[in-house]
């Protein structure tokens, strides 16, 4: 239904845009003026006048509708029932309400909801016809609203410009919000989760057994049950296994990434960089679980062979393998990022290099590299976020158990892991267990931030630099 | 005028240079006599930058660029396959049109050729270099006391005569220079042209301008190229004084160009 509406409100508008630019040629063929703006514009200007408000009282109307509706019929329940309700059993009504309404009931029928249902019905169609009623009312008026104004000559061509603006800053509007919603909602399940754990035991205690917290009410726990609860909760582990893989992945992707990226910028002709960079690039285009299951299936069982021949215990879920598989993947990263600052050295800074008698490693080791370095650390950092906020492969490769260990041959794990562990089935939303999954996710947040913040002022030092 | 030295450094023979299809230099000959300043002038795009270009082997740099000919410096051929091209920039140095310093110290601008080259086997060694260096360049008594701040923080004609110093570090016999006061204001324009007063006398200069005044005022010997020909080539003072060739004429008294 909606849409039809919304079909009919883009049509409408269409035509006002070509009635709108033939009245404005119209009117200046006959008056032989010229007029504020060309043609073009007063059909955008009605069409935009047209549609707009029109779109916008349908989409509050849709957002809202629901709910008003459903405080009506609550509203209808309490008045009409001498029984009191408390709100989830009106909001289990309500359900059921709507089930019958949509014809997928199951359960005991009684009056109240039989009633409610005609009630919920009846409701329904008055909406959609005074929603009906409304758009219409208002497409007339403002059509009317703007048709006046522009047979008047008014400045369409600066109004068009403020409504492309106003459209504009909307859309950056919903991308700044929605940042700050996802914060707010990472933010608040973790003040939950930090009122029952401490925020320092969290972030300090070293023993990581969520599934050792058993659901119990926050409210009524012994110091007893605290001090065992705490142990569930301790990140350290988790932090110092996304840390250490981190770590080997940056062991593989740094040398490889940033020697490939001096080669592709400084040594390779146009000819192999044109095809060797996409094909390069194409690793990041990999989706991270081929990756996962290269590691989970290739890498690791390889690595335990291979030790087994030397007589070394290795894990065939190993942090080793779930590193270097994840350095392989931010390769590209890295490689690209640092051949393009190295590519904005200019070229004066080389010539001067070359003109003293340099080499070209020379040059390259003792110019070019250092001229760039900034804008190359600030890559590597970005790749280093990157890889401590990698899932899919450390999910499928690197293990569960969450231990302090530095040997890169046993099974270790990360935030991100835990995080997908916790919230995989069905889970209490309210027991500390699920929150902690919001607390690891607002640290890593912070992590990651503060990382690609220090990346970010790198680079625009670097870029300062030479502008 | 009297010439003192008229040793022939440079000696160009036949030198044609291609970018690719098009044709930079077509057939130039030209002596450049040793410690004296050679001016080289004409409109832009006549080839005078592919020329000095052409003598260090910076052009070397661009892939499509082809050079046949001979450039023999004291004698030496130096437009072949064996010569080292890393000796050759030691000894003929360059400074560019936009001041180019690294984004490294003031000292370690200047110490950076000597460094490369080992030319100084301990510190004091170096330390004496770079400051012969900057006071040659007539920047010592401006940097002496901040040599640890970058290079990038001075004004554009110290940075210009940073670059000088670090062409006259290591030493070279020949400096080149591209334009080199074409970014700079006059007061920092007639610096540079006093101090290449100072510096003919143990180097010899090519110049590369666009003034016709900054040739007449620093160069013994004048070259005016056009598209690509050398034109004609002499003392500077017959060049602006009765030039042979109607063309020069012309352009230095501003008919085109």
């Amino acid at each position: 239904m909606n849409l039809a509406i919304l079909l009919l409100i883009v049509l409408f508008s269409t035509s006002c845009f070509f009635f709108g630019r033939k009245k404005i040629i119209n009117i200046t063929a006959a008056n032989k003026i010229r007029m504020n703006a060309l043609p073009d514009y007063y059909g955008y200007y009605l069409a935009l006048w047209c549609a707009i408000p029109a779109v916008l009282i349908l989409a509050f109307w849709t957002v809202f509708e629901p709910t008003i509706i459903k405080a009506f019929i609550i509203n209808n329940i309490t008045s009409s029932n001498l029984k009191e309700f408390n709100s989830d059993e009106l909001n289990l009504i309500y359900q059921q309400i709507k089930a019958l309404y949509l014809g997928n009931f199951t359960g005991t029928l009684t009056e109240e909801i039989r009633r409610g249902a005609e009630n919920y019905k009846s409701f329904l169609s008055i909406a959609e016809g005074s929603k009906i009623v409304i758009l219409i009312s208002i497409v007339i008026v403002t059509t009317l609203y703007s048709y006046k104004k522009l047979i008047n000559n008014n400045k369409a061509r600066e109004d068009v410009e403020k409504i492309f603006k106003a459209v504009l800053f909307t859309c950056s509007l919903v991308a700044i919000l929605t940042t700050i919603g996802i914060i707010f909602s990472l933010l608040f399940e973790s003040i939950k989760f930090f009122t029952t754990i401490n925020i320092f035991d969290f972030l300090f205690g070293t023993s990581w057994s969520p599934q050792r917290a058993f659901v119990r009410d926050a409210t009524t726990i012994t110091p007893e049950e605290y001090n065992e609860l705490k142990d569930a909760f301790g990140s350290v582990p988790l932090f110092a296994g996304t840390a250490f893989i981190a770590f080997i992945a940056m062991i593989v992707a740094v040398p490889i990434g940033l020697f490939s990226g001096i080669y592709l910028a400084e040594y390779a002709s146009k000819k192999v960089r044109k095809y060797s960079k996409p094909i390069i690039e194409i690793l990041a285009g990999i989706p991270t679980v081929v990756y996962g299951f290269f590691a989970a299936l290739t890498v690791g069982p390889f690595f335990r062979e291979f030790g087994e021949r030397f007589g070394l215990e290795v894990s065939s879920e190993s942090a080793l393998a779930a590193g270097l598989v994840m350095g392989v993947m931010i390769i590209p990263y890295v490689s690209s990022l640092s051949d393009d600052v190295i590519n904005a050295v200019p070229q004066s800074l080389r010539d001067g290099s070359y003109a003293v008698g340099a080499t070209k490693s020379e040059t390259i080791k003792k110019v070019v590299i250092p001229a760039a370095l900034p804008g190359i650390v600030g890559s590597v950092l970005l790749a280093v976020s990157r890889a401590i906020g990698e899932t899919m492969i450390v999910v499928m490769a690197a293990g569960l158990a969450a231990r302090l260990t530095i040997n890169p041959l046993e099974s270790t794990t990360t935030i991100t892991t835990q995080i997908v562990m916790i919230l995989i089935g069905d889970q209490e939303f309210d027991s500390p267990k699920t929150q902690s999954a919001f607390a690891l996710g607002l640290t890593l947040f912070f992590a990651t931030l503060i990382l690609n913040y220090i990346a970010l002022r790198f680079v625009k030092k670097y870029r300062e630099k030479y502008e | 005028m009297v010439m003192t030295n008229n040793k022939v450094k440079i000696k160009t023979e036949k030198l044609d240079v291609f970018y690719g299809q098009k044709q930079a230099l077509k057939n130039v000959n030209l002596e450049i006599f040793n410690r004296e300043v050679t001016a080289l002038i004409g409109p832009s795009g006549c080839g005078k930058s592919t020329y000095i270009r052409c003598i260090n082997r910076m052009n070397d740099v661009i892939e499509t660029c082809k050079i046949s000919g001979s450039i023999k410096i004291d004698g030496q051929e130096i437009n072949n396959k064996q010569i080292d091209v890393v000796r050759l920039r030691e000894r003929i140095g360059m400074v560019f049109q936009k001041p180019n310093p690294f984004p490294k110290s003031i000292y370690d601008n200047v110490a950076y050729g000597p460094q490369i080259h080992g030319l100084a086997d301990h510190k004091d060694k170096l330390d004496q270099i770079v400051q012969t260096s900057l006071k040659k360049s007539a920047l010592w008594e401006e940097v002496k006391d901040r040599l640890d701040e970058p290079g990038t923080s001075l004004s554009g004609g110290q940075q210009q005569r940073l670059c000088i110093a670090r062409a006259i570090s290591v030493n070279p016999e020949v400096i080149l220079m591209d334009e080199p006061c074409s970014a700079l204001d006059p007061i920092a324009t007639a610096k540079i042209e006093e101090l290449m007063e100072e510096l003919k006398k143990t180097f010899t200069i090519v110049i590369v301008t666009h003034s016709m005044a900054q040739a007449v005022r620093v160069s013994q010997r004048t070259g005016f190229f056009h598209l690509g020909n050398l034109i004609e080539v002499d003392t500077t003072d017959k060049m602006f004084k009765n030039p042979n060739n109607k063309m020069t004429q012309d352009y230095i008294t501003g008919r085109f160009g």
